[in-house]
C-alpha cells in the first residue's frame, strides 16, 4: 500500500485546538465567538475531505512527528476506517455547532465559553482516535476527550450534574488507566511494538492466555463504547446539555469507544488471530446481551434523554457484534452502523433538544399531541426512530440488513434472533413515542401545552439537515461502503 | 554554555564551582542588610549555579559509564580520605534537577517570606551546596559530610519559618534522618575496615564482600536510605514536615530530598552489596506495593491540600523503589527517570498550593472551589500538573510509569495488577482534588445554578503573577519534554545504568554460594 507523508492530520486534529485561544478571547462577543466555533469546524471537514481522494486510491497518509520510546511514536494514520469515522465526526461538528447557538442561547446557558472551548477540543480528541497511527497516540486522544469533555456533563453545576460527571470519571478514567494500560503493557511486551497494522500484531503462535487476557482488558477498557456492565456512565451524563449529549453521547464519545474497539480487533489482533484463539463469536455473545438487556430497560424509562441513552447503549454493542463475527459482510455492517446510528441518534437527541427548548417537556407520558405542535421536530423523531429501527430506506436498514447476513455467514441462528428480537424491541420503545405526539389527543385546556410553538430555526434547521442525511444515506449508502471495503481490502 | 567548560580552571573545577558557589553567595549574604538586595543576590546565585549545572550536563558524555568532570586531591591522607568529585548518568540528572529547583526556590519564597529574610536565604543556598555536595562526592565521609550538612538548613526552614506546629514537625524529620544516618555511619565505618581501609566509593564497589557482611551493611544503609524516600513504614515524618514546612522548604523536600534516598540505593546498596540486594529485592518491592496503595488511600482521604500531595509522594517514591528494585534496565530506568518527573511534578505541585496558600491562608480543600472562575490561569496550570502526576499519557509522569509498569511485568507479571491499581488511585485522589481546588463544593453546598458557589467566596483574589509563572513554566517544560520526548533523559542514564546492572548482576556466583551452604 503506497503511504503519503503529509502533514494534514496533524492539522485536522489541531485545527479545532487552534480555536480555542480565540474563543477564549472572544468570550465578551458572543457571536465572533461561535464565529470561531465555524470556522475551525469548516476548515476541518474540508481538511478531512481533502484527503479522500488518496485514500480511496487506496493510499495512506501518514504522519510521525517524534519518537517517544523505542516502538512507541507519536504517529498519525489515515487509513479508510479513521476516515470515514473522521468525516462522521468533523460534518456532524458543524451542525452541532449551529444547534448549540440555538440551545444554548435559547436556554439562556452559563459559562458558554467554556462549553465551547471543552467541545472544540473534544472534536480535536476525536480526529485524534480517528487518525491514531498506533494504541499510545490513541489512548493519548482517548483521555485527552475523557477529562476534557467532564466540564460538558456538569455543566449545569448542580448535585446531578456533579454526580453524572464523577460517575463519568471514574468509569472512563478509571477504566482506562486499569485495564486499558494494562492491556498496552502486555500488547507491547508481547509484540515489542504498538502499532496498527492490516491484519494486526498479535500472531497466532503466541500464548492463547496472553492474548485472550489482553484481549479482554482491551474491551474493558474502552468503556466509551458502553458496553454492560460498564455502561452506566452514559445514562448519567444525559445531565449534559443536549447538545453535548447529542454529538458526544451519541457521536465523538461512545463512537471513539467503539472505533478503538473496532481498531483493535481489527488491526490489533486482525481477524485471522481472533478467530484462531476463538475470540469473536463469544464477544458476539458477551454484546447481545447488552443490545437486549439495554433495550428492555429502555422501555421502562419514561425521561426522554434516558430511553435514547439506553436505546444508544444497544445500539452501540451491535457495531461490536457485527465486528466480532469476523466475517465480511458482519464487519462491513458494523462498522456503516458507526456513521448511520450516528445521523440517527443524533437527530432523535436533537429532536428531544428542540421539544425541552420549546417546551420544557422531559417526560414522554406529557408528549401526546406535541406532533401537531411542532412538525417539523416530530417529523425528523420519526425517521430517526425509523432509523433506529430498521425501516427499509432510512439509513438503519442499511447496516442492519448487512448485520443480519453476517450472522448468516457466520452461522449463528441465536444471533439473528438477538438482531430480530432487539429489532422488535426498538419498534416497542419508539413507536409509542411516535404515536403519542401524533395520535393521541393534546391535553385539554393546558394552556402551557398551548402556547408550544416550533423551536427557534438554530434548532430545527440543524435537525432537519440530519434527518434528511439518514434518509439520505438509507437510500444511497455507496460512499460509506466504499471506504469501508476499501478498508476491508 | 558548553563554552564554559573550555575555560581552563572553571572547566577543571567546574563541579567544585558547582557545588560552593551557592555557599559563596550565602557568605556575600551575611554582609548585607537591604532585603530586596538579598533577594536578588540569592536570585543571581542561584541562577548562575543553575546555568553551571546547564553546562555540565551538555557537556556530559553519555556514551560512557565512567564517572565524569573528576576532581579528586588527598584531603586526609592518613585516613586516607580524599576531596573526590565525579558525576556519572545518574547524578547528573540529579544534580540538574537541584540545581533547577534552587533558583524556583528562591522565586517562590519571594513574597511568602516576610522574617529573617536573610537568614532564609542563607539557609537555602547552603543548603543548596549540601544537596549537590551529596550528588557529586565520590568519598564516602565527603559524602557522609554533606548528607549531614543537608539536616541543618532543612530543620531551621521548617523550625523558623514554617507552620504553627513547625518544632513538632522539624523534630520528628531530624530524628528520623539522624536515626538513620547513624546507621549508616556504623555501616560506612564498618566498610572501611572490610573495604581495605579507604573512603573511595568506586573502590569500595569493587571489593566483593560475603554474603553475611553484604546484608548486615545492606540493612544499616537500607533504614538510611528508606527514611529519606520514605518507603512505608518510615513515612509518617514526610506529612508533617510537608505541611509545616514554608513553600521553599516543600519544594525542596519533594524536588530532592526524597530523592536522596533512592540515589543512595543505586550509588551504594546496589554495586557495593549486590546479592543482599537481590535477597532482598522482593520484600522492598512488597514494601514498595504498599507504600503505593497504601499512600494513595491516605492521600484519597485528606482535606489539606498540601498533606493530599505529600501522601501522594508516598505513592509515588513507590513506583521509584519498585522500579529499582526490579533490577531489569527498563525497570531502573523508569524508576530513575521517576525520581526526575516525582521532582518536577511534585515540587510544581507544592509550588502551586503555595501560591494559593499566599493569597487565602488555608489549605483546606473545602475553602476552595473557585479557582476556575476567579484564577483561571492558576487553574489551568494547576490542572497541567495534576495531570502529569496522575500519569496522562503525554506528560512526564506517564512515561516513568509506563516503564515501570514493563519492567514489572517482564519481572513478574502479577505486578502490575497492584501497579495499575495504585495508578487509577492517583488518579482518583488527584482527579478529585483538582476538582475541589477548581470547580466548587459537590455535596451539601447548595446546589446553584452558575455562579461560583460552595466553599468560601473570597471575593477578589489575584491570579498569578509574572514570578509565579516562570517558576511554573520552567517545572512545565520539564513536564512536556520528558512526556513527549523521554529519550533525551534515557540516553544520559542509559550507559551507567548498563554499568550498575553488570555489577548487580557480577553478583550470581556469591548467592549460590551461600544457598548451597
Amino acid at each position: 500500500m503506497e503511504t503519503i507523508v503529509s502533514i494534514k492530520p496533524l492539522l485536522a486534529v489541531l485545527v479545532s485546538l487552534a480555536a480555542v485561544p480565540l474563543i477564549l478571547m472572544s468570550s465578551k462577543t458572543p457571536n465572533l465567538r461561535e464565529v470561531w466555533s465555524f470556522v475551525a469546524a469548516f476548515i476541518k471537514f474540508g481538511l478531512v475531505l481533502s484527503m479522500t481522494p488518496a485514500i480511496l486510491d487506496g493510499k495512506i497518509i501518514e504522519y510521525t512527528a517524534f519518537t517517544v520510546l523505542p516502538g512507541i511514536d507519536f504517529t498519525l494514520r489515515v487509513d479508510a476506517l479513521g476516515l470515514f469515522f473522521a468525516t462522521t465526526a468533523s460534518f456532524l461538528w458543524i451542525i452541532t455547532t449551529a444547534y448549540s447557538i440555538g440551545y444554548m442561547r435559547s436556554e439562556n446557558e452559563h459559562s458558554q465559553t467554556r462549553y465551547y472551548c471543552c467541545f472544540a477540543v473534544a472534536l480535536s480528541s476525536a480526529l485524534g482516535v480517528a487518525f491514531a497511527g498506533n494504541l499510545f497516540t490513541l489512548y493519548l486522544f482517548y483521555e485527552v476527550l475523557s477529562i476534557m469533555t467532564y466540564p460538558l456533563v456538569a455543566h449545569h453545576e448542580d448535585f446531578e450534574a456533579w454526580e453524572g460527571g464523577r460517575k463519568y470519571v471514574v468509569y472512563l478514567v478509571g477504566l482506562a488507566k486499569t485495564a486499558l494500560l494494562g492491556a498496552i503493557v502486555i500488547t507491547y511486551m508481547t509484540t515489542g511494538t504498538l502499532d496498527f497494522r492490516p491484519g494486526g500484531i498479535f500472531t497466532t503462535d503466541m500464548p492463547s492466555m496472553l492474548v485472550t487476557l489482553s484481549y479482554i482488558l482491551f474491551l474493558i477498557g474502552f468503556a466509551k463504547a458502553g458496553m454492560m456492565p460498564f455502561h452506566n456512565w452514559l445514562p448519567s451524563a444525559m445531565v449534559a446539555p443536549t447538545p453535548v449529549s447529542g454529538l458526544l453521547h451519541a457521536v465523538a464519545v461512545v463512537k471513539v469507544g467503539v472505533f478503538s474497539v473496532v481498531r483493535v480487533i481489527m488491526n490489533v489482533y486482525g481477524v485471522d488471530v481472533m478467530d484462531f484463539f476463538g475470540l469473536g463469536i463469544p464477544t458476539a455473545f458477551f454484546v447481545s446481551f447488552t443490545i437486549i438487556m439495554a433495550s428492555i430497560i429502555a422501555l421502562t424509562k419514561n425521561d426522554l434523554k434516558a430511553r435514547l441513552a439506553y436505546s444508544t447503549v444497544s445500539q452501540l454493542s451491535y457495531i461490536i457484534l457485527g465486528v466480532a463475527l469476523l466475517t465480511p459482510n458482519g464487519v462491513l455492517g458494523g462498522i456503516l452502523h458507526i456513521a448511520n446510528h450516528a445521523f440517527s441518534k443524533i437527530t432523535l437527541f436533537f429532536c428531544a433538544g428542540s421539544i425541552f427548548v420549546a417546551s420544557h417537556i422531559k417526560k414522554i407520558d406529557k408528549l401526546d399531541g406535541i406532533g401537531w405542535k411542532m412538525p417539523v421536530t416530530m417529523t425528523a423523531f420519526t425517521i430517526g426512530s425509523f432509523s433506529m429501527i430498521g425501516v427499509p430506506a432510512v439509513a438503519g436498514f442499511t447496516s442492519k440488513w448487512y448485520l443480519t447476513v453476517g450472522t448468516l455467514e457466520a452461522g449463528s441462528v441465536a444471533l439473528l434472533c438477538v438482531l430480530l428480537a432487539s429489532t422488535v424491541l426498538n419498534a416497542a420503545y419508539f413507536l409509542p413515542i411516535v404515536f403519542r405526539a401524533f395520535f393521541k389527543p393534546a391535553p385539554a385546556g393546558d394552556e402551557h401545552f398551548d402556547s408550544i410553538r416550533e423551536a427557534p430555526y438554530f434548532v430545527v434547521v440543524p435537525l432537519t439537515i440530519t434527518a434528511i442525511l439518514s434518509v439520505v444515506f438509507g437510500i444511497f449508502p455507496n460512499y460509506f461502503i466504499n471506504l469501508i471495503e476499501r478498508f476491508l481490502g | 554554555m558548553q563554552g564554559l567548560l573550555n575555560i581552563p580552571f572553571i572547566g577543571d573545577h567546574i563541579l567544585s564551582l558547582l557545588i560552593f558557589l551557592p555557599l559563596l553567595g550565602a557568605f556575600v549574604l551575611l554582609f548585607l542588610k537591604n532585603e530586596r538586595c538579598i533577594r536578588w543576590i540569592a536570585l543571581v546565585t542561584t541562577v548562575v549555579d543553575f546555568i553551571l549545572a546547564i553546562a555540565v550536563i551538555r557537556g556530559f558524555d553519555p556514551s560512557v559509564h565512567t564517572m565524569q568532570f573528576v576532581e579528586r586531591y588527598p584531603w586526609i591522607p592518613s585516613f586516607n580520605i580524599q576531596y573526590y568529585l565525579g558525576i556519572d548518568g545518574i547524578s547528573v540528572l540529579m544534580v540538574f534537577l537541584t540545581a533547577l529547583i534552587g533558583w524556583i526556590c528562591v522565586l517562590a519564597s519571594w513574597t511568602a517570606i516576610d522574617k529573617r529574610v536573610k537568614e532564609f536565604n542563607i539557609a537555602l543556598l547552603v543548603m543548596q551546596t549540601a544537596m549537590l555536595g551529596v550528588f557529586c562526592s565520590l568519598d564516602f565521609l565527603l559524602f557522609y559530610i554533606f548528607w549531614e550538612a543537608m539536616l541543618i538548613p532543612m530543620y531551621l526552614i521548617i523550625g523558623v519559618w514554617g507552620g504553627p506546629n513547625r518544632i513538632y514537625s522539624a523534630f520528628k524529620l531530624f530524628l528520623y534522618t539522624l536515626a538513620g544516618s547513624i546507621l549508616m555511619l556504623v555501616g560506612m565505618i564498618s566498610l572501611y575496615f572490610k573495604g581495605g581501609g579507604t573512603f573511595d566509593i568506586q573502590a569500595l564497589m569493587n571489593q566483593s564482600y560475603t554474603f553475611q557482611f553484604q546484608v548486615f551493611v545492606f540493612l544499616l544503609f537500607f533504614i538510611a536510605f528508606a527514611v529519606k524516600v520514605p518507603m512505608f513504614p518510615f513515612h509518617t515524618w514526610l506529612p508533617d514536615a510537608h505541611v509545616e514546612a514554608p513553600t521553599a522548604g516543600s519544594i525542596i523536600l519533594a524536588g530532592v530530598l526524597l530523592k536522596m534516598g533512592t540515589y543512595g540505593f543505586l550509588r551504594f546498596s546496589f554495586p557495593m552489596f549486590p546479592d543482599a540486594s537481590k535477597f532482598f529485592a522482593v520484600p522492598v518491592i512488597i514494601l514498595s506495593l504498599i507504600a503505593i496503595i497504601y499512600g494513595a488511600f491516605l492521600a484519597l482521604a485528606q482535606v489539606d491540600m498540601k498533606k493530599l500531595i505529600a501522601y501522594s509522594s508516598v505513592s509515588h517514591m513507590g513506583f521509584v523503589t519498585l522500579g529499582l528494585f526490579l533490577f531489569n534496565k527498563t525497570g531502573v530506568e523508569g524508576g530513575i527517570l521517576q525520581m526526575f518527573n516525582h521532582g518536577i511534578t511534585t515540587s510544581a505541585l507544592f509550588l502551586c498550593v503555595g501560591i494559593i496558600y499566599e493569597r487565602t491562608h488555608t489549605r483546606l480543600l473545602d475553602r476552595y472551589g473557585w479557582a476556575a472562575k476567579l484564577v483561571p490561569f492558576y487553574a489551568f496550570f494547576l490542572f497541567l500538573f495534576s495531570m502529569a502526576s496522575m500519569g496522562f499519557p503525554g506528560t512526564n509522569g506517564f512515561i516513568g510509569e509506563l516503564l515501570i509498569l514493563m519492567g514489572a511485568y517482564s519481572n513478574y507479571k502479577l505486578y502490575i495488577l497492584f501497579l495499575l491499581f495504585g495508578i487509577v488511585l492517583g488518579a482518583a485522589y488527584m482527579l478529585w482534588m483538582y476538582k475541589r481546588v477548581a470547580f466548587g463544593a459537590a455535596v451539601g453546598h447548595g446546589g446553584g445554578h452558575g455562579a461560583a458557589h460552595g466553599g468560601t467566596h473570597p471575593g477578589r483574589i489575584k491570579d498569578v503573577n509574572l514570578r509565579e509563572v516562570v517558576a511554573i513554566l520552567a517545572f512545565l517544560v520539564f513536564v512536556f519534554w520528558v512526556g513527549f520526548h523521554p529519550m533525551d533523559f534515557i540516553n544520559i542514564m542509559d550507559a551507567s545504568v548498563d554499568h550498575l546492572l553488570t555489577q548487580v548482576s557480577g553478583g550470581h556466583a556469591l548467592v549460590a554460594e551461600v544457598l548451597v551452604k
